[in-house]
C-alpha cells in the first residue's frame, strides 16, 4: 500500500476508497431510513443540530470517496455519472434521495395503511389516515351528479357505444380509410349528439331517434347493393329522404310504439354532473372548437383585409379574456341579447363559451403551423392549377395540421382542464360535486380525501391524453 | 385600381354576417332592457356601492364609489398576478435547467414536479390549497413562529411591517442604483465589442444595489424599523395577531397555486429554448477558448433566451388571465368584487361585464407590447 491522500481518491487504492465511501453512503441511508420508517434515531446522543445534519455529511464524504473517473468497475461508473459528478450534484441527489425516504412513510399510512376502507358511514373514518369510505359512498354523484340512480345505465351505456363507434378507425380497413376523416368529423359527432341528446336527456322526442336508427339501418343494407360509383351520392341523399318519408309520410303507430322505449325520463341538464359531465362537456367543445379554429386560422392569413382584420380581432379578442369572465358572459350577459321567448339551455350556452374561447388558441395553434410551411408547397399546389380550397385541403392543411399536433393536444388538455370553471353557471363537475359533498354535515372534513381523488382522476386523463399526442406526433413526423 | 367581383363579395359577406349578428344582439338587447326597466349607462361607477371588501391594498369601505371598488379588485388581480409570476419564473427557471441536468435523480424529480402539476387542473389545485392543506394550518394562538417573526395561521400569514422614515430618499436611492446599471451594462456592452475586454457587470450591479441604499441609511436619514405582529386575545378562545402585516390565506391559496401551475410551463419553455441551441454553439465556443460560464453567458442564453421568451410572454398572460379563478375561493381581484358584489347589487349586467373583459384585455395587450417590444430588442439583426 502506498501512501494514502484522503482528499484525493485516486485508483490506486481504489478498493479502499470503494469499502470505505460505499460504507459511510450506506450508513448515511440507513440512518434517514431507519429514522422515517421506525422512528430510531442513531445518532440521538449528538446535539440536535449535529444529529440532523449528520447524515448528509457522511453520505457526502462517501460519494466523494467513491468519485473515481475511469475506475474500471461498471456500475460504479454509472453511479458517479449519473448522480456522482461533482460535490454540488452529489449534495443534491442525497438530499432527493432523503427527502423520498422522509416523505415515503407519512403519504403510505395516509393513502393505504391507516385508511379506512369498509363500510358506509362516517362513523369508521377514525384513523390518521384517508377515508376512502366517504369517495365510496359518494362515488355516484361524483360520477353522474344528480342524475337519478335508476337511470345511470343510460350514462353508461351511451359512453359505451360511443366508445366503440369511435374506436371504428382502429379496424377500419384500407378500403374504408379515407372515409375516416368525414367519419370522425361529421357522422360521429352527430351520432353522439343524438345519444346524448335523446338518450341521456330522455323523454317524448324519442320518437325522432328511433325513425333515425330505422333510416339508417335501411339505407346502410341497401347500400351493399349500390354500385361504389353512385355510393357518395347515396348516402348523402337516402338516409335523409328515408328519414323524412318515415316520420311524415309512413304512419305506423305500432312501430313508433315500437322505437319509444317506454320509461325515459326527462332528465334536465341542471341534474346532469360529475365527471359524466366533464367528458360530454369536453367532448363537444373539442369537436366545436377544432373547425372554428382552423376556420379563423385561415381567415388570419387570409387576402382579403377585411376577413383578416374580423379574424384578428376575434382571436385576440378571446385569447384576451379569461374564461371565467367568458362564463359569466354567457350566464348573464347572452340572454340579454337574445329574443325575450327563445331560451337556450345553460350547458349549451357553457359549450357554446368554451367552444368559442378555445377556438381562439386552436387557430393560433393551426397558424403557426401554417406560417411553418415553406412557400412553396403554396406555390406548386397553384402551379398546379389548384383553387383556394382544394390547395388548403389537399396540400397545405394536411401537413400543417401535422404539425401542429403537439400544439393542438396541448390546447386539448387546456380545454379538459378548463372543465370545472362551468361552476360558474351552476353546472357541477367532479370538482363541483366535489365541494359540494365537502359541505354535506353528515360528511364534514374529507375535503382532502376528495380533492386527491379527482386530482387522480384528471391526472391520469391528461397524462393519457399527453402520452397519445406524443405518439401521434412520432407516427406522422415526416421528414422534410 | 381595379376592383373584381370575386374579391369583393367574400368581404361583403363576411361583414354583412358580422353585422347582422350584432345588429341583431343590440336590437334584442334593447328590447330586452327596455322591457326590464334597465337604462344603459355607466354612470353608477360614482354611486355609493355600499358592501365592503375583506382585502384592499388602498383605502375602501362602503361609502365609496363603485368605481373605487373596481380600482381594488383591479390592484388585488394586479398584486396576485405581479406575486404569481416572479415566483413562477424562479421556479420555472430552476426545474427547467433542472430538466437538463446530467444528473438522472435531479432530472427525473424535475420532471415529476412537470409532469405531476402540469396534469391536474388549476381550480382543483387552488380547492386543494384553500380547502384542505391550508385548513390543517394551526389557529392563531397555537401557531409556532419562523424566525421569530413570521406567523403562519389558518387566518393567514402574519408578517412584520416596514415602518420608514424618509422613505422617498431610499426609493429615490434605489432607482439611482438601477440606472447606473443600465448604463454601465450599455458601456461594458459597447467595450466588450469594441475591444472584446470582458467588465464584471454583474458584481458591479450587486453591489450598486446594495451600496447606494446603504448609503441612503448612513447618510440620507433613512430610518427603517419593524412592527412584529403580536398575538391578543379577543375572548376565551379567540385570538387573534395585532400589528404587522397579514396575508389572507386565499392569497397564498391563490400565489401557491397559481405559481406551481405555472412554473410547470415555464420550465419547459426554458428546457426547449436550452434545448433549442445547437451542440455545435456549445462546442464551438469551447473550441475558442471561453470558460463555461463565458460560454453559458455569451453563447447560450442570448440564443436561448429568442427562444424562450415569446412562450413565456404568454405563460404570463395566462397566469394572469388565471388569477380570475380567485373569485372560486373568494379572495377578492377584479371578477369577484365587481363581476360578482357589483354586478349583483346593480343589475348592470353589459356594463359590468364589458368593462371587466375590456380591463383584462388591456392587461394582456399591453403585457403583450411589452414583450414584443423586448423580444425584438433581442431578436437575431441580420445583416
Amino acid at each position: 500500500m502506498s501512501n494514502i491522500n484522503f482528499l484525493k481518491p485516486d485508483r490506486t487504492n481504489l478498493n479502499i476508497f470503494l469499502y470505505l465511501g460505499s460504507f459511510l453512503f450506506f450508513i448515511s441511508i440507513l440512518d434517514v431510513f431507519l429514522n422515517s420508517f421506525f422512528r430510531l434515531n442513531l445518532t440521538g446522543f449528538l446535539p440536535n443540530f449535529l444529529s440532523f445534519l449528520l447524515p448528509l455529511i457522511l453520505g457526502f464524504v462517501g460519494l466523494y470517496f467513491i468519485r473515481i473517473e475511469y475506475s474500471g468497475i461498471k456500475n460504479l461508473d454509472l453511479l458517479n455519472k449519473h448522480i456522482n459528478t461533482n460535490n454540488f450534484n452529489a449534495v443534491l441527489s442525497l438530499l432527493i434521495i432523503f427527502i423520498i425516504i422522509k416523505s415515503l412513510p407519512p403519504i403510505l399510512s395516509w393513502f393505504v395503511i391507516d385508511a379506512s376502507f369498509a363500510g358506509d358511514t362516517k362513523d369508521v373514518c377514525t384513523g390518521s389516515g384517508a377515508c376512502w369510505t366517504y369517495i365510496k359512498v359518494w362515488m355516484r354523484r361524483f360520477m353522474y351528479g344528480m342524475y337519478p340512480n335508476a337511470e345511470q345505465w343510460r350514462i353508461n351505456l351511451s359512453f359505451v357505444a360511443l366508445v366503440l363507434l369511435g374506436s371504428v378507425g382502429y379496424f377500419a380497413t384500407d378500403k374504408f380509410k379515407k372515409y375516416l376523416t368525414l367519419y370522425y368529423v361529421v357522422i360521429y359527432p352527430l351520432i353522439a349528439f343524438l345519444f346524448i341528446f335523446f338518450f341521456i336527456s330522455g323523454g317524448p322526442v324519442f320518437f325522432d331517434f328511433s325513425y333515425g336508427i330505422i333510416a339508417a339501418i335501411l339505407s346502410i343494407i341497401i347500400g351493399f347493393f349500390i354500385p361504389s360509383k353512385f355510393k357518395f351520392y347515396y348516402f348523402l341523399i337516402v338516409p335523409l329522404a328515408l328519414y323524412v318519408i318515415l316520420k311524415y309520410f309512413l304512419f305506423f303507430e305500432e312501430y313508433i310504439e315500437l322505437g319509444k322505449l317506454d320509461g325515459l325520463n326527462w332528465v334536465e341538464t341542471g341534474a346532469w354532473g360529475g365527471l359524466s359531465l366533464t367528458f360530454i362537456i369536453s367532448f363537444f367543445c373539442l369537436i366545436f372548437c377544432f373547425p372554428i379554429g382552423m376556420a379563423f386560422a385561415l381567415g388570419r392569413r387570409s387576402e382579403f383585409p377585411l376577413i383578416r382584420y374580423i379574424s384578428v380581432g376575434f382571436i385576440e379578442f378571446w385569447r384576451g379574456v379569461p374564461l371565467i369572465t367568458v362564463l359569466f358572459m354567457s350566464a348573464v350577459m347572452f340572454p340579454m341579447f337574445l329574443p325575450e321567448d327563445f331560451f337556450i339551455d345553460k350547458l349549451v350556452r357553457a359549450i357554446i363559451a368554451i367552444s368559442l374561447f378555445e377556438a381562439a388558441y386552436v387557430a393560433e395553434v393551426i397558424r403557426g403551423g401554417l406560417q411553418a410551411l415553406p412557400r412553396g408547397q403554396y406555390e406548386a399546389a397553384k402551379s398546379l392549377g389548384m383553387g383556394y380550397w382544394k390547395m388548403h385541403i389537399f396540400v397545405i392543411l394536411p401537413q400543417a395540421l401535422k404539425l401542429v399536433i403537439p400544439g393542438i393536444a396541448n390546447t386539448f388538455l387546456a380545454l379538459v382542464k378548463d372543465t370545472p370553471l362551468i361552476f360558474v353557471v351552476g353546472l357541477l363537475e367532479i370538482v363541483g360535486m366535489l365541494n359540494l359533498a365537502k359541505t354535506n354535515p353528515k360528511w364534514l372534513g374529507f375535503a382532502m380525501e376528495g380533492y386527491v381523488f379527482a386530482a387522480i382522476i384528471f391526472w391520469i386523463i391528461c397524462y393519457a391524453m399527453s402520452k397519445y399526442s406524443y405518439n401521434l406526433e412520432q407516427k406522422y413526423k415526416t421528414d422534410r | 385600381m381595379n376592383f373584381k367581383l370575386k374579391d369583393i363579395v367574400p368581404q361583403l359577406i363576411t361583414v354583412l354576417a358580422v353585422v347582422l349578428v350584432f345588429g341583431f344582439f343590440t336590437y334584442n338587447a334593447q328590447i330586452n332592457m327596455e322591457n326590464r326597466g334597465i337604462d344603459f349607462g355607466y354612470g353608477f361607477l360614482s354611486q355609493e356601492s355600499s358592501f365592503d371588501v375583506q382585502f384592499s391594498l388602498i383605502e375602501y369601505d362602503g361609502s365609496h364609489s363603485y368605481f373605487r371598488a373596481y380600482l381594488v379588485g383591479l390592484l388585488n388581480t394586479i398584486l396576485v398576478s405581479v406575486i404569481g409570476i416572479i415566483i413562477a419564473t424562479i421556479l420555472g427557471v430552476i426545474v427547467g435547467i433542472a430538466r437538463l441536468s446530467p444528473n438522472y435523480l435531479i432530472n427525473k424529480f424535475a420532471a415529476f414536479y412537470v409532469e405531476f402539476f402540469r396534469n391536474i387542473p388549476l381550480l382543483l389545485q387552488i380547492f386543494f390549497w384553500y380547502f384542505a392543506a391550508l385548513r390543517a394550518l394551526p389557529l392563531p394562538q397555537d401557531a409556532e413562529a419562523m424566525f421569530g417573526v413570521f406567523f403562519l395561521t389558518i387566518k393567514g400569514l402574519y408578517v412584520p411591517a416596514f415602518i420608514w422614515q424618509n422613505f422617498n430618499i431610499f426609493f429615490y436611492s434605489i432607482i439611482a442604483a438601477i440606472i447606473a446599471i443600465i448604463v454601465i451594462r450599455a458601456h461594458a456592452k459597447k467595450v466588450q465589442e469594441n475591444q472584446g475586454k470582458q467588465i464584471p457587470v454583474f458584481l458591479i450591479s450587486i453591489g450598486l444595489i446594495f451600496i447606494l441604499p446603504l448609503l441612503s441609511f448612513l447618510i440620507g436619514g433613512v430610518r427603517l424599523s419593524f412592527e412584529v405582529p403580536v398575538l391578543k386575545q379577543l375572548a376565551t378562545t379567540s385570538f387573534i395577531y395585532e400589528g404587522g402585516v397579514s396575508l389572507p390565506p386565499e392569497l397564498i391559496a391563490l400565489t401557491l397555486s397559481l405559481s406551481l401551475y405555472t412554473a410547470t410551463f415555464i420550465a419547459e419553455c426554458v428546457r426547449a429554448g436550452i434545448q433549442g441551441v445547437g451542440k455545435g454553439q456549445k462546442e464551438a465556443a469551447a473550441s475558442i477558448g471561453l470558460t463555461p460560464n463565458q460560454v453559458l453567458k455569451l453563447v447560450i442564453m442570448p440564443q436561448a433566451l429568442r427562444i424562450i421568451i415569446p412562450p413565456t410572454t404568454n405563460q404570463y398572460l395566462n397566469l394572469t388571465k388565471n388569477s380570475s379563478l380567485a373569485a372560486a375561493i373568494a379572495y377578492p381581484d377584479l371578477v369577484l368584487v365587481f363581476a360578482g358584489t357589483a354586478l349583483m347589487q346593480t343589475g348592470k349586467a353589459i356594463e359590468i361585464v364589458s368593462i371587466t373583459m375590456f380591463t383584462y384585455l388591456t392587461l394582456s395587450i399591453s403585457i403583450s407590447i411589452l414583450m414584443n417590444w423586448y423580444n425584438k430588442k433581442i431578436a437575431i439583426q441580420e445583416k
